[in-house]
C-alpha cells in the first residue's frame, strides 16, 4: 500500500491497528465525535496525599493508559518518580502516551520496556539511549509518533484514552488547582498537560508547593483532579530551559536568519497585524532579532506570536511589536517567568494551539512559521524525526500543525558535517511538501512550484538568491557525494501520523 | 615507500578527520571510527587507499576517526600523515593531491 507521498506502508500492520495512509494536507469538515472522562464524584477534600505508591495502587491496572507531560524537559523529576514505583509493583503491560519523551526519562522507559511493564507508546518523539533502543527493534509494539495537535486530537476522539495522568506541577492547592508560574520549578505555560486534565480519567497531580486555597491562575482546575500527591522535589529548575539564550555567532547561521528576513519582510503577508511562530533553534532565533530591526525600521507590529517561546520573543511584547503571545510551551526562563508578569502571554491548551479537529486552531489564524528540518527532499517533504543513520532521534512536536501556516519557511543548512540536509528523498516523511512553501540555505532560496505567487513576489528582491530545489540537492551532493543506502529490516518499529491520524510514513528497525 | 615513524594528522573537530599512521606488512589496513561510517564508510577508505598508493605506500596500518570530513580534508589529512610517517615532509608532493 503506498500513500500520497509515495511512502511504502505495511499492509497487515496497517488493518490489524485499523489505520488508513495518508491522502491530502487539507482537513476538510469532517463532523467528529468528542469523548468525555470518567468523573468519580466528591466534595474535594482529602486529595492531598503523602503515598505515591498508595495513590498508584488505588488508580492503576495493568495493560492501562498513563501520561506525563514534558513540560519540565529535561529537569523532569515527576516522570522518574512515578515510573520507579510502577515498575517496583510489578505492573504489566502499560501503554505510555505523555506529550513527549526528554532525555532524562530515556534510561526509565528501556527499563520498563525491558521488564513488560511498558508494552506500547505514543509520543511527540524521542531521542538518544531511548531512540536507539527502539531503532534497533528494542519495542515489540511499533511506537505512534503524533504532532501536538494530533495528540489533543487523539485524546479528544478517543483514539488516546488515558486512564491516569501523573502531571507534575510547580504548584497547586489541596484541591488541585494549579500553574505553572510559581514556585521553584517554573516552566511557564502548561499548554500540554492541559489536555491531559481534562480527557484523562483519573488526574493525580504531584508538587512540591502546596499553597493555600484558592490558587490562581488555576491553569489545571479542581474539577480535574483526583489527587494531589506532596514529593519533595518536583524538578531541577536549572535543568528545565536554558538560561539566557544567547545569539548565534555562526556565519552561515547569521546569513541564513537574514535571508529568513528577507523572505518574511517581502512576503504578502507582512503588514500590520501579521502574526508569526519560529522556533527555538539559533537561526530562528536571530531571525527575531532581525525580524524586530525591520519592523522598528518599517513600523509594523504583530498581532500574535505562536508557539513554543523564547525570551526574544518575549522582549517583543515587553517593546510592544507584538500586541499577543499565544503559548503553548516556554523554551527558556525568560519566557516562562514572563508568562506570570504579562497578561497578554496567553497560555494556550495544545487544541486551541493546532487540533486540526477544531472549530478553528490558532495554526488556521497564522500568518509565517519559521521550521527547521534534519532533512529536506526535493518535493518540499521534511523529515525532523529520524538522522542520517536511520535511528530515531527527534520530535514532530509543532511541525506538521505550523505548517498550516500561510507561509511555512524551512531553515537549514546546505549540509551538516559530510551529511546533505537537502536529499532526493527524506529517510522519513514528517511534514508533507505540499504544507512547506519555501526553504532558504545559506546557498539560496527555493520555492515550492505550487507558490508562483511567492516566486514572483521575491524575484524582485535582490539580495534573495532563488534556487530551484534539485540545484539545491546536487550542489549538495557535490560537497559530501553520494551516499551509500542505508540498510533496514522489514519490520516497523514507528509510524508516524499525520495530523488527522493517517499514516504518512514508518520506521523500519535499523540493520547493524 | 618506507615508513620509518608514527606520521599523525589531523584534529578531532567536527567536519575533520585524524589519520594515524603505523607500519604494517599486510597492504594497507585502515581501522576506521566514523559517524558516517553506514552512508561514506567505504568511500572514506577508497579515499586513503588512494591517496597513499599514490605516495608510493603500499604496507601500513591506519587508524582514521572521523568526524564527517569531506573528502578533499580526508585526502589532505592522509597525505600529511604519509609525508610525517615517511619523514619526507620537507619534500611534499602535493600533486598526490
Amino acid at each position: 500500500m503506498e500513500n500520497k507521498v509515495k511512502r511504502e506502508l505495511p499492509e497487515n500492520l496497517m488493518s490489524e491497528m485499523g489505520l488508513k495512509p495518508f491522502e491530502s494536507v487539507e482537513i476538510g469538515n469532517p463532523d467528529v465525535n468528542r469523548v468525555a472522562p470518567k468523573v468519580h464524584v466528591t466534595t474535594g477534600e482529602n486529595k492531598v496525599v503523602n503515598s505515591l505508591e498508595e495513590v498508584i495502587k488505588k488508580t492503576l491496572k495493568n495493560g492501562m493508559t498513563i501520561s506525563f507531560h514534558h513540560h519540565f524537559r529535561n529537569g523532569d523529576f515527576a516522570f522518574n518518580k512515578v515510573m520507579d514505583l510502577i515498575i517496583k509493583l510489578g505492573y504489566q503491560d502499560l501503554t505510555l502516551a505523555p506529550s513527549s519523551l526528554t532525555g532524562v526519562m530515556n534510561d526509565k522507559v528501556i527499563e520498563a520496556i525491558k521488564k513488560g511493564v511498558i508494552t506500547n507508546i505514543t509520543s511527540s518523539g524521542m531521542r538518544g539511549s531511548l531512540g536507539d533502543f527502539v531503532s534497533h527493534g528494542g519495542l515489540k509494539n511499533p511506537v505512534i509518533f503524533r504532532s501536538h495537535g494530533n495528540r489533543a486530537r487523539s485524546i479528544e476522539e478517543g483514539e488516546i484514552k488515558i486512564d491516569v495522568a501523573f502531571l507534575g506541577v510547580p504548584n497547586s492547592d489541596p484541591a488541585g488547582n494549579a500553574n505553572g508560574q510559581e514556585g521553584d520549578a517554573v516552566f511557564g505555560s502548561l499548554g500540554y498537560a492541559l489536555i491531559d486534565a481534562q480527557y484523562a480519567d483519573k488526574v493525580v497531580l504531584l508538587t512540591d508547593n502546596v499553597v493555600d486555597y484558592p490558587n490562581t491562575p488555576a491553569s489545571i482546575k479542581q474539577t480535574q483532579v483526583d489527587y494531589v500527591v506532596k514529593v519533595d522535589q518536583i524538578g531541577d529548575p536549572d535543568k528545565i530551559g536554558s538560561g539566557a539564550t544567547r545569539f548565534t555567532k555562526d556565519p552561515k547561521e547569521l546569513k541564513i536568519a537574514q535571508m529568513v528576513n528577507q523572505v518574511i519582510v517581502n512576503s504578502p503577508y507582512y503588514k500590520e497585524g501579521f502574526s508569526f511562530q519560529t522556533g527555538s533553534g539559533g537561526a530562528a532565533l536571530a531571525v527575531t532579532r532581525y525580524l524586530r530591526q525591520s519592523m522598528l525600521d518599517d513600523g509594523i507590529t504583530a498581532s500574535f506570536a505562536l508557539g513554543g517561546i523564547t525570551k526574544p520573543t518575549t522582549d517583543l511584547l515587553d517593546e510592544g511589536l507584538v500586541k499577543k503571545i499565544m503559548d503553548v510551551q516556554d523554551f527558556d526562563k525568560g519566557a516562562a517567568s514572563s508568562m506570570a508578569k504579562n497578561k497578554n502571554q496567553q497560555e494556550i491548551d495544545a487544541s486551541w494551539y493546532a487540533d486540526p479537529h477544531n472549530k478553528g486552531a490558532v495554526v488556521n489564524n497564522l500568518d509565517v512559521a519559521i521550521l527547521s528540518a534534519l532533512q529536506i527532499d526535493t518535493d518540499f517533504n521534511v523529515n525532523v524525526m529520524t538522522g542520517s543513520d536511520g535511528v530515531i532521534r527527534g520530535a514532530i512536536g509543532g511541525h506538521q500543525d505550523a505548517a498550516s501556516a500561510k507561509m511555512t519557511i524551512i531553515t537549514a543548512p546546505l549540509v551538516r558535517g559530510r551529511n546533505a540536509t537537502v536529499v532526493p528523498a527524506v529517510e522519513t516523511v514528517v511534514t508533507p511538501g505540499k504544507s512547506i512553501d519555501v526553504l532558504v540555505t545559506e546557498r539560496g532560496i527555493a520555492i515550492n512550484p505550487n507558490r508562483p505567487d511567492l516566486l514572483e513576489a521575491f524575484s524582485k528582491v535582490p539580495d534573495l538568491k532563488i534556487v530551484d530545489i534539485k540545484d539545491l540537492q546536487k550542489m549538495a551532493e557535490q560537497q559530501v557525494g553520494v551516499p551509500k543506502a542505508l540498510e533496514y529490516t522489514d519490520r516497523t518499529v514507528a509510524l508516524i501520523q499525520y495530523r488527522d491520524g493517517t499514516i504518512i510514513d514508518t520506521i523500519k528497525e535499523v540493520k547493524d | 615507500m618506507e615508513i620509518k615513524t608514527i606520521g599523525v594528522a589531523g584534529t578531532l573537530e567536527s567536519s575533520d578527520i585524524q589519520i594515524m599512521i603505523t607500519q604494517g606488512n599486510n597492504g594497507i589496513e585502515i581501522d576506521l571510527e566514523s559517524e558516517v561510517i553506514k552512508a561514506y564508510g567505504e568511500q572514506i577508505k577508497k579515499v586513503i587507499i588512494d591517496t597513499l598508493t599514490k605516495y608510493g605506500i603500499e604496507n601500513a596500518k591506519v587508524k582514521a576517526t572521523d568526524k564527517g570530513a569531506l573528502d578533499c580534508v580526508i585526502a589532505a589529512r592522509t597525505l600529511a600523515a604519509a609525508q610525517r610517517a615517511t619523514e619526507t615532509s620537507n619534500h611534499p608532493e602535493l600533486e598526490v593531491l
